[in-house]
């Protein structure tokens, strides 16, 4: 037990989690660029076109996961935060600061493709529904988040103030993700359903999951590269990036 | 408890009673905002009956942003925030009892005003009592969420700016159901419901937000 504690904290010292970095950097980009290739491809010749919506409805696509990433990111964000409040832990902070620009990147695409959509199939580029209106909260968030890290000096308060900003807006996601089923506005209800009563053409489904896999790869990889920058640019005295640099030099 | 509670409530109002203008400012500010509207948009009393709700809800909203700034600072600069930080009381008690003061002094004046507010943009005598309850109710959790901004921004160079880019976003809902209450009531589905919603938020943010605050204080006060 004690063996696997000291295992578990290995990594959370960045001096350990920089060459980790490095080296998961690469796969993951890798990985990301065929399965986004890979799933553009299907998106845009393989599946079907849709026999009501046309071909409009290939920008889901990218809209779809590019939500689903956005909230997802945030839940990360919120969840290093929380493990850097109660374990104290530098890294964590890293890792929701390195998260913050993909997420509100994703944030801003899900509006952006989303008004796409939206102005063939509803014939308006804007709607204030809840839906689009908590995913414009959400980037809100995002931007306040950056902020207000960017205007501390102070490190160590700039990290726990962030953290708990992340944490308070936490409230948002439900209220994003259950919208569309509180409120009976225009978006339309979640195609893609946990209990397999998914109301969508197969390759449709699997397009959408491997795009969505693809995004996740990239924001993995975004972060590790951006991680590992704001690894060196906080850590620049200690000791190991000195060493780092010596080796190199 | 309740005695230091009462208190530092006490406390807040007589410091802010002797310095008047701080009051005014706040009130002020809203009236401005509210009637420059009408001076914008045109004085066709149709209009204005369908715009008041949701122009008195953000003149609200952004006075009480205003005020934020002052929550903490005066007792941060003299250090009296450093010694209620180490006071015995728990810090989320004197947090709230803080922030039913800064609601007190610039909340409560809104809520008073708005009516006279709602008269010039000819809102019927039932939309008037709704806009009441739902300021009242709303606007003590616009306090509530502000102050966790303001803990967050304590003493920063652009304070001010980052509040509300902070604590506008956690705003819009009760932003939508104060101002949605109104606007059901004008059109005759009445604002109830809305107004439930309101309660319950406030319950919500009295329950939760304290403590955020208070950790946000004891990061910035570090």
């Amino acid at each position: 037990m004690q063996n696997r504690l000291i295992n578990w904290f290995k990594y959370s010292s960045p001096a350990t989690f920089y060459p980790v970095a490095g080296r998961l950097a690469p796969i993951f980009w890798v990985i990301a660029i065929a399965l986004i290739g890979y799933g553009l491809y299907l998106s845009f010749f393989v599946a079907p076109t849709d026999y009501k919506q046309g071909e409009g409805y290939r920008i889901i696509f990218i809209h779809v996961p590019a939500s689903w990433m956005s909230m997802f990111i945030y839940l990360v964000m919120a969840g290093w935060s929380a493990i850097g409040l109660v374990f104290n832990t530098r890294l964590s902070f890293m890792m929701a600061q390195a998260l913050a620009p993909t997420g509100a990147m994703f944030a801003f695409i899900s509006l952006w493709t989303g008004s796409f959509w939206g102005k063939p199939m509803w014939g308006t580029w804007w709607v204030w529904d809840a839906r689009i209106t908590s995913e414009l909260i959400l980037l809100f968030l995002y931007l306040g988040y950056m902020a207000l890290v960017g205007a501390i000096d102070d490190r160590r308060r700039a990290d726990r103030a962030g953290s708990i900003l992340l944490l308070v807006g936490v409230v948002n996601i439900p209220i994003i993700y259950f919208s569309v089923k509180w409120w009976n506005t225009l978006h339309q209800g979640a195609t893609v359903k946990m209990n397999g009563q998914t109301s969508m053409d197969e390759t449709m489904l699997w397009t959408m999951l491997i795009m969505a896999l693809g995004f996740w790869a990239y924001s993995i990889a975004v972060a590790m590269v951006r991680v590992r920058s704001i690894m060196l640019e906080r850590e620049h005295d200690a000791q190991w990036v000195r060493d780092m640099i010596g080796e190199q030099a | 408890m309740l005695e230091t509670l009462l208190w530092i409530i006490r406390r807040d109002v007589t410091i802010a009673l002797r310095r008047r203008t701080d009051i005014f400012t706040t009130l002020i500010f809203f009236v401005i905002v509210v009637s420059l509207f009408p001076l914008g948009i045109g004085p066709e009393l149709d209009t204005l009956r369908l715009i008041a709700p949701g122009v008195v809800w953000v003149g609200a909203l952004l006075a009480s942003m205003l005020a934020l700034e002052q929550l903490f600072l005066a007792d941060h600069r003299d250090g009296t925030l450093e010694q209620m930080l180490l006071a015995p009381q728990p810090l989320s008690l004197l947090v709230i009892g803080k922030v039913i003061a800064h609601w007190l002094i610039t909340g409560l004046p809104l809520v008073i005003m708005a009516p006279l507010l709602g008269l010039q943009y000819d809102l019927s005598l039932e939309a008037l009592k709704v806009m009441i309850w739902s300021l009242l109710l709303g606007t003590p959790t616009l306090s509530l969420l502000g102050a966790i901004g303001a803990a967050l921004t304590l003493g920063l160079r652009s304070g001010g700016v980052l509040v509300a880019l902070l604590v506008l976003p956690l705003y819009i809902p009760v932003l939508i159901f104060g101002a949605g209450a109104v606007e059901a009531t004008t059109s005759g589905l009445g604002g109830s419901s809305h107004l439930s919603m309101l309660g319950a938020i406030l319950l919500l943010a009295l329950l939760g937000t304290p403590f955020a605050t208070s950790a946000a204080l004891r990061v910035s006060a570090e």
